[in-house]
């Protein structure tokens, strides 16, 4: 782990995540989640589920960006190259393999999620990662991106280009998978915010199990009726205070 | 710093312009004050001369779009609504990307975009707008909100390109003294402009749109 996982993984990070609330918006206007017991309840669900979905494509965009020549490459300050930097070189530019394998994670993210409205949050999400992520660690990966990708596809090239694992990846995608949410219904529910961020702590074995499940072979298709419902109402609702 | 850290490697190189696009007027303000009918009254003056387009961020609803839609300033496809997820000033200031994207989508469509206004969410007075998604922002105040507003500062207050100080027609009914504001207007903002005018009284916002054109022409000759 480098520190770059814990820029990605800021909730301050500016990239759009603030006006989502991962469904808690509708789940609370649905009765299902009230207070921090049926908050946590509904964190879980979603991490094991959406979260271990997105923790998988993540990691297999950093696997596949980060592989042979197209190794993202990190910005250097000072004289000391961090390892694995191609110092000295001019950057590679994206393959046509690379380009091909990152759609093809993006179709496979397309196909894990069935709601119309949550594709576009997701494809909302990426666009934002990607304008951050190009100022923040510049590096050819992002060309072999689509304009507008998928979240989970867009973190794990951040993540590679950022110099961290798919592991590390895989960490940032399932914990953001639960503290936008979180802090969505801090919001709306004018909880208390120590009990938010001690539900959130206390989820740190369960994120981290996610993760490692993400690094196995074939990528995770865990459903989640409930969310795909909840968001297709969320959509069509004229008087909501977040995006999905 | 250490001998071997060049502020290069961790600054970008700083550009002339932002962005060769329209030029962006951030209008924000407390509740009630009248940002959307100063958007309405300046898309009705400017509309003819400038090719514009107008971002809205509702706290809660699309009621500031759908005001303009109704009122017919502008075309449906010329207006665009983000939700700010609570958080109005986030979305102005802290984390830019919904509003970015409202107006990267505008100007996809309207590719001769020379104007557009971001309408912030009516929030306090410590709410501002990030110069990375404006580039001059108005503060609109309002003479019922207290003729104390302008001597309590805040960055709206003090650091705006522009203070708007609406609805002048009302001091005499709220007990409001206009010199008090014109005065700690120019106390707390040095020289930044403010403007006391009336919305009820004068519908077109001349002074205000003679101020946003100042704005666009400067633009151009900055843009060669």
């Amino acid at each position: 782990m480098t520190a770059a996982l814990l820029t990605l993984a800021d909730s301050r990070l500016p990239a759009g995540g603030h006006t989502h609330s991962g469904g808690v918006e509708q789940a609370i206007a649905a009765g299902h989640v009230h207070d921090p017991a049926s908050l946590a309840a509904f964190l879980l669900r979603r991490l094991t589920t959406a979260g271990a979905v997105t923790a998988g494509l993540a990691a297999a965009a950093t696997t596949r960006s980060s592989s042979g020549r197209h190794r993202g490459h990190v910005p250097s300050p000072g004289a000391r190259s961090p390892a694995g930097s191609s110092s000295g070189e001019p950057p590679a530019p994206a393959s046509s393999e690379l380009v091909a394998a990152l759609r093809h994670l993006d179709g496979e993210a397309d196909a894990r999620t069935p709601s119309p409205a949550l594709r576009a949050a997701s494809r909302q999400q990426g666009r934002g990662l990607v304008r951050v992520g190009r100022r923040a660690w510049p590096s050819p990966v992002w060309d072999a991106l689509p304009a507008a990708p998928h979240h989970p596809v867009a973190l794990g090239v951040a993540a590679a280009a950022g110099g961290l694992t798919p592991r590390d990846a895989a960490a940032a995608a399932a914990y953001l998978s639960v503290s936008g949410p979180a802090t969505a219904a801090q919001r709306l529910l004018a909880l208390d915010p120590l009990t938010v961020a001690a539900v959130t702590a206390r989820l740190a074995p369960a994120i981290d199990a996610v993760a490692d499940d993400a690094l196995r072979d074939g990528l995770p298709a865990d459903t989640d009726p409930l969310l795909d419902l909840l968001a297709e109402v969320h959509a069509t609702r004229g008087d909501r205070f977040f995006a999905s | 710093m250490p001998p071997d850290h060049n502020l290069a490697d961790y600054v970008d190189a700083p550009t002339a312009h932002r962005h060769g696009g329209p030029l962006r007027v951030g209008l924000g303000g407390p509740v009630g004050s009248g940002k959307t009918a100063l958007a309405a009254a300046l898309c009705r003056t400017l509309g003819a001369e400038y090719d514009l387009a107008v971002v809205t961020n509702d706290i809660y609803t699309t009621e500031d779009a759908d005001f303009l839609r109704r009122n017919a300033v502008l075309p449906d496809d010329r207006i665009e609504a983000v939700q700010t997820g609570c958080c109005p000033h986030t979305a102005i200031r802290d984390d830019i990307t919904a509003n970015l994207d409202a107006v990267e989508l505008l100007e996809a469509r309207h590719p001769g975009l020379e104007l557009v206004f971001v309408e912030s969410g009516g929030d306090n007075l410590t709410a501002s707008f990030s110069y990375g998604l404006v580039d001059v922002q108005v503060f609109v105040v309002d003479v019922a909100g207290g003729d104390k507003v302008p001597r309590k500062g805040g960055p709206g207050v003090t650091a705006s390109d522009l203070l708007v100080v609406n609805k002048t027609d009302l001091a005499p009914l709220v007990g409001a003294d206009l010199d008090v504001m014109r005065r700690d207007s120019a106390t707390v903002r040095g020289d930044r402009p403010t403007l006391l005018i009336s919305l009820r009284e004068d519908p077109a916002a001349t002074e205000v749109a003679a101020w946003v054109r100042e704005q666009v022409r400067v633009r151009r000759l900055q843009q060669g």
